[in-house]
């Protein structure tokens, strides 16, 4: 049976694909990054459920050194919020979008225009990783009134009583910071990962997914013992920046995909 | 009453609040609380104006330029926050922070800076209350603030090169909130000027408060009555928020001028970034623009939140000056009145000099924030060395 009718695609889709015993993967491509429209679909073809778009934003404060060299890489070739979504429509995924970006473009845009806007070019959700809980208010209904769904962050720090209020207003799932720190690959999982995925899930029943330091198909599968699944953004971009290709990136979201399959 | 503290969402009207990433929420609310509790205790608010008295040299001096003053027509009176120990007012906010920091248990500095001010304050007191300290600082201002590099690492700092985006002020800050957000449990952010989340534009400003509250009692014994003009240079707006607060309730006529490649009040564009809504230079998609002036302490695309709530209202102008101008300025200070005015503070000189028509027979108060010797290297380069000044 199908969620779809009752939560937003994004939900409705993820939630139908963990209620099918999988695990989830979302993959996070630099939106702009040379060659990033094949490889949003090698991503999709390599097995992804979900896909991320960054529109590159000029401070990404959330962002380690490998995102913020491939948004900044991205600004210089001349990447706007415009020439990244307008783009969207036309990529052949077969599974929902998300933005990921920092709030002062919908700020700058007007809540009402920006949700729009990502609505009308084929986005689901948004992630704004600089827009927590208590400033989210406003963005969250615009985005409603539009249909999109507003994915909120939980951290390590959110103390217990915030996380089922967090946990509520976020749309399309949860996503659970697996650590105190910006995005990046580390050498090891985090144990703050296995722990705030747990707090998530005894708060909430929608989709909860750890992102953030996840480096290895094995570090996912670990990640994946709590959380329905798992955020990987680095490791793909890295093997962009490193000259992958769209072939690169649909092998390593595929190694990922088959990690988690086997479980 | 102008200059209350803010709301509870951290709001001065329609500007500030707290835009983070959820993993620094609880640190701005831990902060926040400690602040309270700590400024209505008597024994920390007394520790920390006794340091300011036998560490920082304070109170500062006031000091009345007759050449000047002559020669413009104007009475320029000039509150000396250069004479502070290491050079500027941003000792009075370090020295706060850093005991607060030590309150909460924290036993790591992290600091952004521009010109170096801030880094070295914030090093000193790192030093003094024996705290480790990372200061990040972009690498074009490396390059230009060569001797304050030099001088944080002798006080036991740590400075990292910062190379992403414009690699000055702006870029420092993401990579020292970047830093925070994985080091959150031992280490305070020692922010720099009334900006970022709250707390923080309305803890600095009321650890700058001190600035006001000095030069209106000097003025009163002075004169027996406040200024007409009240001027400070604006970057990101730490010393003239400390000294317009003395004087916000008063009718004295608030003036923060700001450099002509970074006049975020004057553009008037709200924006976020660094955790507020405030006036920020951006493009027409909203990504932040990079600020271009000749000195690197207000290369800053943003502004404190307070200061566009006080320009919102009309209560505070912002006006700006040209690079040119404020060299002028710089070189005019150091011939009529022997003071080497750092290049921030010469841009209040700088509006001073060029509105002197407008303000004849009036009394203008200028906030002197910082000395000129971190400037000398860079003015050498400007002016030439035995050339005809």
């Amino acid at each position: 049976m199908s969620s779809s009718s009752k939560f937003g695609r994004m939900e409705g889709f993820l939630r139908d694909r963990r209620d099918s015993g999988s695990k989830l993967l979302v993959a996070y491509i630099t939106g702009g990054y040379e060659g990033w429209e094949a490889a949003v679909e090698a991503a999709a073809a390599g097995g992804a459920d979900a896909i991320e778009i960054g529109i590159p934003f000029s401070d990404p404060v959330m962002d380690g050194p490998v995102i913020q060299k491939a948004s900044q890489a991205a600004l210089d070739a001349g990447a706007s919020p415009g020439s990244v979504l307008s783009a969207v429509p036309n990529l052949d995924t077969g599974v929902p979008h998300a933005v990921m970006t920092y709030y002062n473009l919908a700020h700058h845009a007007g809540h009402e225009r920006f949700a729009a806007t990502l609505a009308n070019s084929a986005i689901d959700a948004a992630i704004l990783p600089d827009l927590p809980l208590v400033e989210s208010g406003p963005w969250r209904e615009a985005a409603a009134v539009a249909g999109i769904e507003t994915i909120m962050l939980a951290a390590p720090t959110t103390p217990e009583e915030r996380l089922p209020e967090l946990c509520e207003a976020s749309k399309g799932f949860v996503y659970a910071v697996g650590l105190l720190g910006v995005t990046g690959e580390r050498a090891n999982l985090a144990s703050t990962a296995i722990e705030i995925a747990g707090r998530c899930k005894q708060v909430t029943d929608k989709p909860v997914l750890t992102g953030v330091g996840i480096g290895s198909p094995e570090q996912a599968v670990e990640a994946c013992s709590i959380a329905d699944g798992v955020i990987i953004g680095s490791a793909v971009v890295r093997r962009l920046l490193e000259g992958g290709g769209a072939e690169g990136v649909g092998e390593l979201v595929a190694s990922y995909r088959n990690a988690l399959d086997a479980g | 009453m102008v200059m209350a503290d803010p709301n509870e969402e951290g709001r001065f009207g329609e500007f500030g609040g707290r835009f983070v990433p959820e993993t620094l929420i609880p640190a701005c609310e831990e902060l926040e609380a400690a602040f309270r509790e700590a400024w209505h205790d008597q024994a920390f608010v007394e520790e920390f104006h006794q340091i300011l008295t036998d560490f920082g040299g304070r109170p500062s001096a006031l000091t009345e330029c007759y050449r000047l003053s002559e020669q413009l027509g104007v009475r320029v009176l000039l509150k000396r926050e250069d004479l502070n120990h290491t050079g500027s007012h941003k000792i009075n906010n370090v020295i706060g922070q850093a005991l607060l920091a030590r309150r909460m248990g924290k036993t790591r500095l992290v600091a952004e800076t521009g010109a170096g001010q801030h880094g070295v304050a914030t090093a000193t007191a790192a030093a003094l209350l024996d705290m480790e300290c990372k200061v990040y600082m972009g690498e074009v201002d490396m390059a230009r603030q060569e001797l304050n590099v030099f001088r944080m690492q002798l006080l036991g700092a740590e400075v990292e090169s910062v190379s992403s985006g414009s690699k000055t002020l702006k870029d420092a800050v993401n990579e020292a909130l970047r830093d925070w957000v994985a080091t959150v449990e031992n280490t305070h952010y020692c922010l720099g000027s009334v900006m970022g989340p709250h707390p923080y534009p309305w803890m600095v400003r009321t650890f700058h408060h001190i600035i006001g509250d000095e030069a209106h009692e000097q003025c009163l014994s002075l004169m027996q009555r406040v200024p007409d003009v009240v001027v400070a240079c604006v970057g990101g707006g730490s010393n003239a928020a400390g000294i317009f607060s003395g004087f916000a309730n008063t009718d004295a006529r608030l003036v923060g001028v700001e450099p002509a490649g970074g006049a975020a009040v004057g553009r008037g564009v709200p924006g976020v970034v660094h955790g507020m809504i405030s006036y920020l230079m951006q493009d027409e998609d909203g990504q932040v623009q990079e600020a271009e002036s000749i000195s690197a302490g207000l290369d800053y695309p943003g502004v404190g939140p307070e200061h566009a709530y006080l320009a919102s209202i009309g209560r505070a102008e912002y006006p700006s000056v040209t690079d040119e101008e404020v060299v002028k300025a710089f070189q005019r200070l150091s011939r009529t009145e022997g003071i080497i005015p750092a290049l921030e503070s010469a841009h209040a000189l700088a509006w001073v000099i060029r509105e002197a028509a407008s303000l004849q027979g009036q009394v203008v108060l200028l906030n002197l924030s910082g000395r000129g010797d971190k400037d000398v290297d860079q003015m050498m380069d400007v002016l030439g060395p035995g050339k005809d000044q």
